[in-house]
């Protein structure tokens, strides 16, 4: 126990003594967050929309005005020629134009049909998308409510998509990456680090210093574990805290399950880093394979950038291999839908089986010599 | 008693083979030194028979333990030094000290008589990081650190490579010190001259033994005569001495050529003057006693007479 003691003091003090690498694990999860929140939001504020049509119109004017009254839109200038657009788009002075067409009043209450148009500049797919789903979003809120009137003929006009309101993009999107850097994080340090300081140890040859002493290999490997677990800890915290305090992601469900979760995916972390360790000699490898062979997996196929529902079926399969995709899922049902351990069984089952097989693999794989 | 007792090891990386067919006995409490140049096999054997490496063939016990079988024996009672420099740099020597004391169930304190002459030396630097010490201390510290739990049997691989002259002597005297503690002391080494320190020596080339015994003994055994010959310009007459009839092989030592030859056909006063009368200068032809190197050169030249 006293081996046992003095190995994981060495370790932190290796540790502590790299300035750098320390700091770099304590600032990268912050420096992530406000990344993701900030910089790659996909958040959209103020679009700026153009009016094509009759200010006069009574219903183009109640449109109009939903259209102020919307916190993330905003009306730039009304005229009245379509030609109009392309030199406002072209200047940047509108995000999108909404057209509507003429007697826009008459038509809809006298037909039952009025048509209106809603260009989006294309040039940004991504945000002309988003801008546009608004849009047609205070359209449907419109609708809706002027179906409301003909409360007889409700069937005929019950169209409202109000998902298409609901989805909202900018507002889910601190709360989509959060799990995912959470996981990213984790998996970054208790994986990469673990690797590193065994690897470390093999190419400045100390490990067969090490290997000659009476330690038990497994004393060696758990001791090399303990600080980055307690490093995973304190950057678990940070995230936690930049997430709630900063960021606004709630934490509705358990603190403690979430803790326990975490753990368990810091587990199986820490074994893929063991596993990494085992197969590669320099530390120059052990880089590569975390960074290429964990890293990015993670970031691709654990959904925090794309859907997994999204890609091809085989590739879906693929992402049920990684660990970071069952943790996401957990923490975010955790955490934003506030669901107990019931609700993440299946999840949590599968990780800690995970968990369990890398562990068994990397300390049997873990060779008492060289 | 036999200490370490290696039986027909072989070892093979891929396609080179690192050890064929090793056999040796060390006794207690003597300094075995095995004699060979970079690539010999050397590491190969420390690594086989601290427990690290697994022979493919042939059988190697510590003090009655088998290397493979009980490993775990073994490790408590040998003491090893890689090659490699291999103490944590950014550990200060006492923490490095400190920290290999504890893993091998004991303290700088119980144990601090086996290692005070060493330790004695560096203590003033104990605060210093390890990295920051110049070799010879670094060499000391790491001898500390194999020193501390007491082996019985000591492993050192390539001790005194990258430490200077004076370090190196130092470093044989505290040797000698330890020997005198009933430790077993195998120890390898590039350098020839150390070999005359050693109690007996094995010579290994390209991973087999190819003389063992006392450096007395192998020295004795040498076949030839040999002659030294200095003279200018060094390099022409190396090249012209090996050409001369009657001389068997000629190595450059340093300033001076080490020639074999076969009295029948020459002699020291012969081969002066057909060195002279070539236009060499400052010519010295003197028969010399052979050294360990001679000998080394003399068994592994199988392949490359020297001609």
């Amino acid at each position: 126990m006293k081996e046992f003691g003095s190995f994981v003091k060495k370790e932190f003090r290796h540790i502590f003594r790299d300035k750098r690498t320390m700091l770099i694990v304590l600032i990268m999860p912050i420096v992530q967050i406000v990344l993701f929140g900030f910089a790659i939001s996909t958040e959209i504020n103020n679009a700026r929309v153009d009016i094509v049509g009759d200010v006069q119109d009574p219903s183009v004017r109640r449109i109009m005005e939903r259209i102020e009254h919307n916190d993330y839109l905003q009306v730039m200038k009304v005229y009245r020629s379509v030609e109009d657009i392309h030199a406002r788009f072209k200047k940047g002075q509108a995000d999108v134009a909404v057209c509507f067409e003429r007697n826009f009043d008459e038509r809809l209450h006298k037909q039952g049909m009025a048509s209106v148009r809603v260009i989006g500049d294309g040039s940004d797919p991504n945000s002309a998308q988003m801008i546009v789903n608004y849009v047609v979003g205070v359209l449907n809120d419109e609708q809706n409510d002027i179906s409301l009137k003909y409360v007889g003929e409700n069937e005929t006009a019950g169209m409202t998509p109000t998902i298409q309101y609901m989805y909202n993009p900018g507002v889910l999107s601190s709360y989509n990456f959060v799990p995912g850097v959470m996981g990213l994080i984790l998996m970054l340090i208790c994986s990469m680090m673990t690797a590193i300081s065994i690897v470390k140890e093999k190419e400045f040859g100390t490990m067969e210093l090490l290997l000659v002493s009476p330690v038990k290999p497994l004393w060696i490997i758990v001791s090399k574990a303990i600080p980055y677990l307690f490093l995973s800890s304190v950057n678990l915290l940070t995230i936690l805290l930049l997430s709630r305090f900063v960021m606004d992601v709630p934490i509705r469900g358990s603190i403690l399950l979430l803790c326990f979760v975490s753990l368990i995916f810091i587990l199986a972390s820490l074994s893929l880093g063991l596993l990494i360790s085992v197969i590669s000699s320099t530390q120059r490898t052990a880089l590569l394979i975390s960074g290429m062979g964990l890293t990015m997996p993670t970031m691709i196929f654990s959904g925090i950038i794309f859907p997994c529902e999204s890609m091809p079926v085989l590739l879906q399969y693929f992402s049920d291999i990684i660990p970071a995709k069952w943790y996401i899922i957990m923490v975010k049902k955790i955490m934003i839908e506030g669901v107990g351990l019931g609700y993440i069984y299946n999840e949590l089952l599968i990780l800690s089986l995970m968990s369990f097989v890398l562990l068994a693999v990397s300390i049997r794989l873990f060779r008492k010599r060289l | 008693m036999v200490a370490i007792d290696v039986n027909d090891v072989s070892k093979r990386y891929g396609d080179c083979q690192a050890l064929s067919h090793i056999s040796l006995q060390v006794e207690q409490g003597e300094i075995f030194g095995l004699i060979g140049p970079d690539g010999a096999g050397k590491s190969t054997l420390f690594r086989i028979l601290t427990s690290l490496l697994l022979p493919d063939s042939g059988s190697a016990s510590i003090e009655g333990f088998d290397v493979v079988k009980d490993y775990m024996e073994i490790r408590k009672r040998i003491g090893y030094m890689p090659g490699r420099f291999s103490l944590y740099q950014d550990l200060s020597v006492e923490e490095n000290l400190d920290f290999f004391a504890t893993i091998f169930g004991t303290t700088i304190q119980a144990n601090y008589d086996s290692i005070k002459e060493i330790y004695s030396q560096i203590e003033p630097f104990k605060e210093r990081k390890a990295g920051k010490l110049s070799g010879g201390m670094k060499q000391k510290l790491a001898l500390c650190c194999v020193l501390v739990h007491k082996p019985s049997v000591l492993f050192l691989d390539e001790p005194t490579t990258g430490v200077d002259a004076v370090s190196r002597k130092e470093f044989w005297s505290m040797l000698y010190r330890i020997r005198s503690g009933g430790v077993t002391i195998f120890v390898s080494t590039p350098y020839m001259d150390e070999a005359a320190r050693c109690d007996r020596i094995a010579l290994i080339q390209q991973g087999r033994i190819i003389d063992n015994g006392t450096p007395q003994q192998i020295v004795e055994k040498y076949p030839y005569t040999l002659l030294g010959i200095a003279g200018h310009p060094i390099y022409p007459l190396l090249k012209f001495v090996r050409g001369c009839s009657g001389v068997l092989s000629c190595f450059a030592f340093g300033a001076e050529h080490h020639a074999a030859i076969d009295t029948a056909l020459t002699n020291a006063d012969d081969l002066k003057k057909k060195i002279e009368a070539a236009g060499f200068m400052d010519c010295v032809v003197r028969e010399i006693k052979p050294g360990i190197e001679d000998c080394f050169m003399q068994l592994a030249k199988g392949g490359n007479n020297g001609k």
